[in-house]
């Protein structure tokens, strides 16, 4: 009797997180592929027999959608400005702090992680104020310093770069918590060792650290891309968007589609071709690792 | 000796590049707390005062009693709540899979880390339509279950109880308690730093919850201090004082709880990825 107890007793313990995680995580995702072919809308949630299957239709026509095509545009200047962005500033941080010797430098470790904990709506507020082209504090700093205001979220190309600032000053936090750990990993005699070799600090970190940091960074340019391929929050409450859907990620247009049109299927078909690019982003920056560690 | 002076230099200019970009970081806190203890024309006045001039608590009173940040804060407590209820049920799932052998575990574990692959866009849609079809849209159950467990949380569980040794769990087994006693009396107890840390994690989630409640709540009796804060965005976009109580109020317990924990989440994290 106690044997059989015990030998279901992992199925007790892992039963409620594992059914959870497949109703929410898992099922979705074939839900998400079968309403994709379909016309599902506000009708055909009422009643499924307003449904119907359209073939690859909203794949056709979201991909000649002038807004997707922008939101996928969009994305790709977030992630192609927004990684490197994050990965340079983590990583100079961490090598800053891990340099310091001084009980100080713990300190920091806490200001710069701060952001990353604080709550995006609230932070995107705060940023929205900041970043105000009349009441602002920045253009005040700006113009009191005798440069000119600059249209932070009214210019379509500006709003971008603007909510990438604010998203990097979120993203540090974690990433240089990362790199830090990274860092103290690296086995002090490689350092000892180049110094007997003559090696000044500059050599040493582009010839030891770097390349010791190899993993830590895929790790983090990986993150990083799948975060920014998922951009949603700041947009959203920002910009909503705008201007000229200029800020629109894809994120937010399969959200607009979903939940303010109500255009399910077609919002589906949306997502699918997000989740086929960050497999797509993970499975080439696999292969690029796998292939740089060869040698 | 030459040596040691060029350490000390570099000392200091990483000491004064770090306090430099350390006060830009801090910035907006420190802008977001001054101003929302000012009076609606004083944070619109050019140029900006940096303390407040006439100190007035108004903005916060305005919250709770014209706004109904009062029916935000107990969603939100609720919701809290729950995820500390998830996080059980991640450590339940964390144990199994550390402790026991069993037919399909590392293809169930494996399932459960692909899990974290998932963009909640995908899942955003689907998940909604089978809230719908369970009849759970616009109630609070139908908010939480979503994110209730994770798989993050289940692999640090799994992560730390496999270094509780067997010889404590066959011990008390064979004093005949039952495998959930075992998990109660012996790996909670023994779980405590991990627990910790996950239990501020959940906290600051619950207390962050957006996107759920966003897309689940049909009108403000459900809404969470998040979603609210955005639809005051929305509707009093002016009210900038008014705009920086509420963020304030959002952001003011996670400084406070992040700040007396820091070194548990930060050496979490450190422990974590160096496994």
């Amino acid at each position: 009797m106690k044997g059989f107890t015990s030998r279901k007793a992992p199925y007790f313990f892992i039963a409620p997180a594992i059914i959870l995680l497949l109703v929410f995580s898992l099922l979705p995702i074939f839900v998400a592929l079968f309403i994709s072919f379909t016309n599902m809308d506000l009708a055909g949630l009422a009643d499924y027999s307003n449904l119907s299957f359209i073939g690859f239709k909203n794949y056709i026509n979201v991909l000649s959608d002038p807004v997707f095509l922008k939101a996928i545009f969009n994305t790709l200047f977030y992630v192609i400005i927004g990684v490197p962005l994050v990965i340079v500033t983590s990583l100079g941080v961490a090598l800053l702090i891990n340099l310091g010797t001084s009980k100080i430098f713990k300190v920091f470790r806490v200001v710069y992680y701060l952001p990353s904990v604080t709550n995006v709506v609230a932070v995107a507020v705060v940023w929205t104020y900041l970043y105000n082209p009349a009441f602002g504090l920045f253009n005040y700093i700006l113009e009191s310093m005798n440069l000119s205001a600059i249209p932070w979220l009214t210019d379509p190309t500006v709003a971008k770069l603007s909510l990438i600032l604010m998203a990097l000053w979120r993203a540090v936090g974690l990433n240089m918590i990362i790199f830090i750990a990274a860092l103290q990993g690296i086995p002090k005699s490689y350092y000892e060792a180049a110094q007997l070799d003559g090696a000044n600090t500059w050599q040493q970190v582009t010839k030891i650290t770097i390349p010791m940091l190899k993993f830590a960074i895929f790790f983090v340019s990986i993150t990083t891309m799948i975060g920014w391929l998922q951009f949603f929050e700041e947009p959203f409450i920002m910009t909503k968007g705008g201007p000229l859907d200029g800020t629109m990620s894809a994120a937010l247009f399969i959200y607009k589609n979903g939940f303010q049109l109500s255009n399910f299927g077609y919002a589906a078909a949306g997502s699918f071709i997000l989740f086929i690019a960050v497999i797509a982003v993970t499975l080439v920056q696999y292969r690029v690792q796998a292939k740089e560690s060869d040698y | 000796m030459k040596g040691a002076n060029k350490d000390k230099l570099f000392q200091w200019v990483a000491g004064i590049v770090l306090t430099i970009g350390g006060i830009l970081f801090v910035l907006p806190f420190i802008w977001m707390i001054l101003s929302s203890f000012k009076m609606e024309s004083e944070v619109i006045l050019i140029p900006p005062t940096l303390w407040p001039k006439d100190f007035t608590l108004d903005n916060y009173t305005n919250l709770f009693q014209n706004m109904n940040f009062a029916v935000y804060l107990k969603n939100t407590m609720i919701i809290v709540l729950f995820s500390f209820f998830g996080m059980f049920l991640n450590a339940m799932a964390g144990f199994g899979f550390a402790k026991y052998d069993f037919k399909g575990k590392e293809s169930t574990f494996l399932m459960v880390l692909a899990t974290m692959m998932i963009p909640s866009q995908v899942t955003m849609i689907p998940v909604y339509l089978i809230l719908n079809k369970m009849n759970l849209t616009d109630t609070m159950l139908g908010i939480v279950l979503p994110s209730l467990v994770g798989a993050f949380g289940i692999f640090l569980f799994r992560q730390f109880m496999t270094t509780i040794p067997d010889e404590i769990l066959e011990a008390t087994r064979l004093d005949g308690a039952s495998e959930f006693r075992i998990f109660m009396q012996i790996i909670i107890p023994c779980s405590k730093p991990i627990l910790a840390v996950q239990a501020i994690l959940a906290f600051i989630g619950g207390w962050n919850s957006f996107l759920w409640p966003l897309i689940m709540a049909n009108n403000e009796r459900l809404y969470t201090l998040s979603v609210g804060l955005s639809l005051l965005k929305s509707q009093y976009g002016g009210n900038f004082a008014l705009q920086m109580a509420g963020a304030t109020f959002m952001v003011m317990p996670v400084i406070i709880i992040f700040i007396i924990f820091q070194k548990n989440i930060i050496e979490n994290y450190t422990t974590s990825s160096s496994k």
